[in-house]
This record gives structure tokens, C-alpha cells and sequence, in this order.
């Protein structure tokens, strides 16, 4: 009873603070404003030596490999 | 699916209302009674470039025939829109959106999105990014579909 008393609160909770992600208004880069998305100071692996160190950390600490970057050249294009 | 303000039916918007200006400078193409393909183009968008020399390729197979290629750039900074055009140097109109005021108005879903208008003005088909082979063919039917149309009444 206390546990499903408990789940039916996170329930409610989840909700009320997920509900706003729905929202229309929300503001999102347009396929036109992308220009900054795309340079090259904003990729995360422009430095080989920082890249090679970042993927052994990630590798050493969570056993995870690659699932980094952004598609279509910085820009999400395509 | 992303959403696009202008569906296939419905009237492209004109480009000298939106201040479209013609990157070699002179006039903007005549469309009027003409099928025409609009590519939404910016010099950061890498398929952007990668669509250039197919649409040289559709300028030069079928320019002859009366297809108007119309590629217009919506880069913030016209610097970069006029560095892109010479570098690539296409045999097609190639336009700058400067305010970009046309591409707000269509609402493209994605970068590139090229749009097949009939000889009326109407948007037919819409293709969302480009994708190689796989987009010009798809485009080159349409292409050959339109142009076998005889000139409609708007």
C-alpha cells in the first residue's frame, strides 16, 4: 500500500515537472540559425590528442565507446 | 517531422517581396510560366555543398528544356554566402536571402530542402536534405514529370 502510495506521488511529481517539455513555446534552434552549431570551434573533437584522452577516460570510467558528436557536419543538417 | 509552412499545393512565396538578391548581381531569374527548383542552401551545411554539383548536373541536362534552378543561400553573413558561391562557382542562379526573410517565411524543415514548383507557381514536391543518388533521382523524375506538363492557368 505505502509503495504503490509512493509511486502514484513520483507519478504526480513526474508530471507536473515533465508536463512543461509539451509546450509548444518552447524556443529551438531553426534549421537557418544553425551557423554557429557548425563551426569548427564548436566541435567536440577538433583536438585529436584531447579526443583520444576523452574516449579513454570515458572508456576507463563507464566501459562506454563512441555515441558522441553531432550528425550532419556540426549542424544537424539533413 | 519537422514542421514546414509551405506544403505542396500551395504558392511559393515571390522572391523579390523577401529581398532576394542575385549573388552575380543583375536580376533575379524569370520563373514566371516555369518549372523551377528552389534549394535552400547556407555555406556551413555540408550536404548544402555536397548538392552543388548534382544541380550543375540538372542545370545542364535540362536548363535546355526550360528548368530554372534557383539556389538560394540564407548565410547571416553575405560574406560567406558570396566566398561559397565563388569557390563553387555553379552555372545556376544562385541567390542570397539576406534578412533571411524568405526561408522564415517558408519554414524549412531542415538544411538543405529543395522545393519543385509546376509552371503555376505551386510547390509539387519537397525534398528534405539531400541524400546523393537517391535524391536525384527522385528529383529527376519530378523534373521530367513537370516539364512534360503543358503550361497550366494559375
Amino acid at each position: 500500500m505505502k509503495i504503490s502510495r509512493l509511486l502514484l506521488l513520483a507519478l504526480v511529481v513526474g508530471t507536473a515537472l515533465f508536463s512543461g517539455c509539451a509546450n509548444g513555446n518552447l524556443a529551438r534552434v531553426k534549421p537557418w540559425e544553425r551557423a554557429t552549431l557548425a563551426d569548427y570551434t564548436m566541435r567536440s573533437d577538433r583536438d585529436p590528442l584531447h579526443t583520444a584522452m576523452a574516449e579513454h577516460v570515458f572508456f576507463s570510467r563507464e566501459t562506454a565507446a563512441g555515441g558522441r558528436g553531432v550528425g550532419g557536419s556540426g549542424c544537424g543538417c539533413n | 517531422m519537422a514542421r514546414a509552412d509551405v506544403k505542396v499545393g500551395e504558392t511559393f512565396p515571390a522572391f523579390v517581396a523577401a529581398g532576394v538578391v542575385n549573388l552575380a548581381g543583375g536580376d533575379l531569374p524569370a520563373t514566371a510560366g516555369r518549372v523551377v527548383l528552389v534549394d535552400f542552401w547556407a555555406s556551413w551545411c555540408a550536404p548544402c555543398k555536397a548538392s552543388f554539383p548534382a544541380m550543375a548536373k540538372l542545370h545542364a541536362d535540362y536548363a535546355g528544356r526550360g528548368l530554372v534552378i534557383a539556389a538560394v543561400g540564407i548565410d547571416e553573413k553575405p560574406a560567406a554566402a558570396t566566398a561559397f558561391w565563388k569557390k563553387l562557382a555553379p552555372p545556376f542562379a544562385t541567390l542570397h536571402d539576406p534578412e533571411q526573410k524568405l526561408v522564415k517565411q517558408v519554414v524549412v524543415p531542415t538544411m538543405p530542402t529543395s522545393y519543385l514548383l509546376g509552371r503555376d507557381g505551386r510547390v509539387r514536391f519537397i525534398h528534405e536534405g539531400f541524400h546523393g543518388d537517391a535524391t536525384d533521382r527522385e528529383i529527376r523524375k519530378e523534373i521530367e514529370l513537370l516539364l512534360a506538363e503543358k503550361n497550366k492557368p494559375s
